[in-house]
């Protein structure tokens, strides 16, 4: 880039292409391994994750005193620490999964109408971004769930219905920028239809964007599921969820700290994972400047 | 310009109004509304007396009417659990939550902007990656989760922050960081990309070309350039702020708008909900208008 040509020197000589490679390779390794471990969940975990041992409670994980048969330690109501860690991966995961998916329906669809069509069409769609962004997602989230009930498919659909947006903006953009190329006209030529049009010839074309967006908003939906599950709206007890577990164990973190350092950092870790994925493939596929 | 001002105006209006038949229509997917704020130890005739006296029993579209006639005079009800106006309790917290997020988007900009420079003028280098690492990492934090470990180390271990309440303005630095933490990776991003695109345009090999110093030629022409689209994306962020204060305000039990909002939640005071999810989402197309209408001033190009 040209940048450089204002700043000459030494910094200029240090480039470490690989570095970005390793950190995806890095991202993809920990969004795989939690892939595994959800689906594998009950073959992973050493104990059932919901079993109370009152006998049991708080004991703290391995090295720092603990017992071999509780890697993690056990939570206030003895609960295996590590088997609610695995079995909250699974929570996360099908959390981030339908939500991506529900979103993703929703906002494709309008950012493929928007971006071909344009006109009154576009101004719908952009109207209907315009709504959706003014809503605070979180305070909403925490009303739905509070009226309807608070279960695993709940929070699922608040979720898809509220984190669509960036889709919606991504894929209407894109659409615009191949709206016009030769391809799509050659396609409307030989008299495919619009359906085959939209879904045979653009979408494939700005997929590489989506997908990146698909990573950011499952990062976004397992963050927020947690956040809801924290403050005692999102998934109920006695589901494993990491934001629950913090939730739970708040009380006794002044003694134990532990007890939210070990959901935390697991669900850091994996929102990490997700995002350097991300960034790697908006390298890797080129998606870079729609954004 | 004025049909960009007008057009900008009807979208902000009509987006109000959207708003409003939203924040009404969530606090009734219950299906019973009075059922919901009797309680589960209630009896028929007392969900009767409730429906009766808060008038859920007209139609659906009378009771949107009347709230939003009232609303749009600046009447938001009263809060059933309080029993005053709902805007008096707001009023009462706003100053809190407003604090905290001016707090929190000028300790976001402080970091992010030289960052984001940095960034951009050691593109591709050592440095360039660990900051815009730093973006990722600040992302993946989460800020619940965040706050607790401050809480533990830094107010309880160390003693140097209060571990909850504003009874002085030491209480609002942990929130206000937590806060910050989570525009920083946005506004940094936004930074570096603005500035890299401004460092590589003519006029800057111009500035260079005629002997002025590196830093000069960054500070002075590229930034006033790149900040542009940060001024809009921090009235979008203080926007998110105010929002997702919400977790904040919870953690380390502020008493303000966003935790008054999680208690009215909890204690089925619907009313309030409404009124702050209303209050809440017209704040943010303000601010947005404003962002809007500021950056059409700077950049004749936008206004079409």
């Amino acid at each position: 880039m040209n940048g450089n040509l204002v700043l000459p020197g030494m910094w200029r000589r240090i480039k470490l292409p690989p570095l970005r490679h390793t950190l995806t390779l890095f991202g993809a390794a920990i969004v795989s391994l939690a892939v595994f471990v959800a689906i594998f969940a009950p073959l992973l975990a050493p104990h059932n994750p919901f079993t109370q041992n009152l006998g049991n409670r708080l004991i703290p994980p391995l090295w720092m005193g603990g017992q071999l048969s509780h890697l993690l330690g056990t939570d206030q109501l003895g609960r295996d620490y590590f088997s609610r860690l695995i079995f909250g991966t699974r929570i996360s995961i099908i959390i981030g999964v339908s939500t991506v998916i529900a979103s993703g329906l929703i906002g494709i669809t309008l950012g493929l109408l928007g971006g071909f069509y344009g006109g009154r069409i576009d101004d719908a769609v952009m109207f209907l971004i315009t709504c959706r962004l003014s809503i605070p997602i979180i305070l909403v989230a925490l009303t739905v769930v509070a009226m309807v009930g608070s279960s695993l498919t709940i929070v699922i659909l608040t979720l898809g219905l509220l984190l669509w947006d960036r889709f919606a903006v991504v894929a209407r953009t894109a659409t615009m920028q191949v709206r016009n190329l030769d391809y799509v006209a050659a396609a409307e030529a030989a008299g495919a239809s619009r359906v085959h049009v939209l879904l045979r010839e653009i979408l494939p074309n700005i997929a590489n964007h989506l997908i990146v967006v698909a990573t950011l908003e499952m990062a976004l939906a397992i963050m927020l599921e947690a956040s809801l599950s924290f403050l005692g709206l999102g998934v109920p007890p006695p589901l494993p969820s990491w934001g629950l577990m913090i939730a739970e164990a708040k009380d006794y973190m002044f003694f134990s700290p532990w007890v939210i350092m070990i959901p935390g950092i697991a669900l850091f870790v994996l929102v990490l994972g997700i995002n350097l994925l991300g960034d790697g493939l908006r390298d890797l596929l080129g998606a870079d400047r729609a954004q | 310009m004025w049909l960009f001002f007008l057009r900008r105006l009807l979208l902000a209006i009509l987006a109000c109004m959207t708003v409003m038949v939203i924040s009404f229509t969530l606090t009734r997917l219950s299906g019973n509304l009075a059922a919901s704020i009797a309680g589960p130890n209630a009896s028929a005739a007392d969900i009767a007396i409730i429906t009766k006296n808060y008038g859920l029993d007209r139609p659906l579209p009378v009771q949107f009417l009347d709230w939003a006639r009232h609303a749009a005079e600046g009447d938001l009800g009263r809060s059933y659990l309080y029993h005053v106006p709902v805007w008096s309790l707001i009023r009462q917290r706003l100053p809190i939550t407003l604090t905290l997020g001016l707090i929190a988007i000028l300790m976001a900009l402080a970091v992010s902007i030289p960052l984001g420079i940095l960034a951009a003028a050691r593109e591709g280098t050592i440095i360039d990656r660990a900051i815009m690492l730093i973006a990722l990492i600040g992302q993946a934090m989460p800020n619940f989760w965040l706050g607790l470990v401050l809480i533990i180390f830094l107010a309880l271990d160390l003693q140097w922050f209060p571990i909850s309440g504003v009874d002085t303005w030491h209480g609002y630095i942990l929130p206000a960081i937590v806060l910050a933490f989570s525009a920083v990776p946005a506004l940094m991003r936004l930074t570096r990309s603005g500035m890299i695109e401004a460092l590589a345009a003519d006029y800057i090999r111009t500035a260079r070309a005629k002997g002025l110093s590196r830093s000069k030629v960054i500070l002075k022409h590229a930034l006033r350039n790149a900040a542009m689209p940060v001024v809009a994306i921090t009235a979008v962020q203080l926007g998110y702020m105010l929002g997702g204060s919400v977790v904040i305000e919870a953690v380390f039990a502020l008493p303000g708008v966003g935790y008054l909002a999680w208690d009215s939640i909890t204690k089925n005071d619907f009313p309030v909900v409404q009124a702050i999810v209303l209050f809440l989402a017209l704040l943010y197309i303000a601010l947005t208008l404003l962002a809007d209408l500021v950056n059409a001033l700077l950049d004749p190009r936008l206004r079409r």
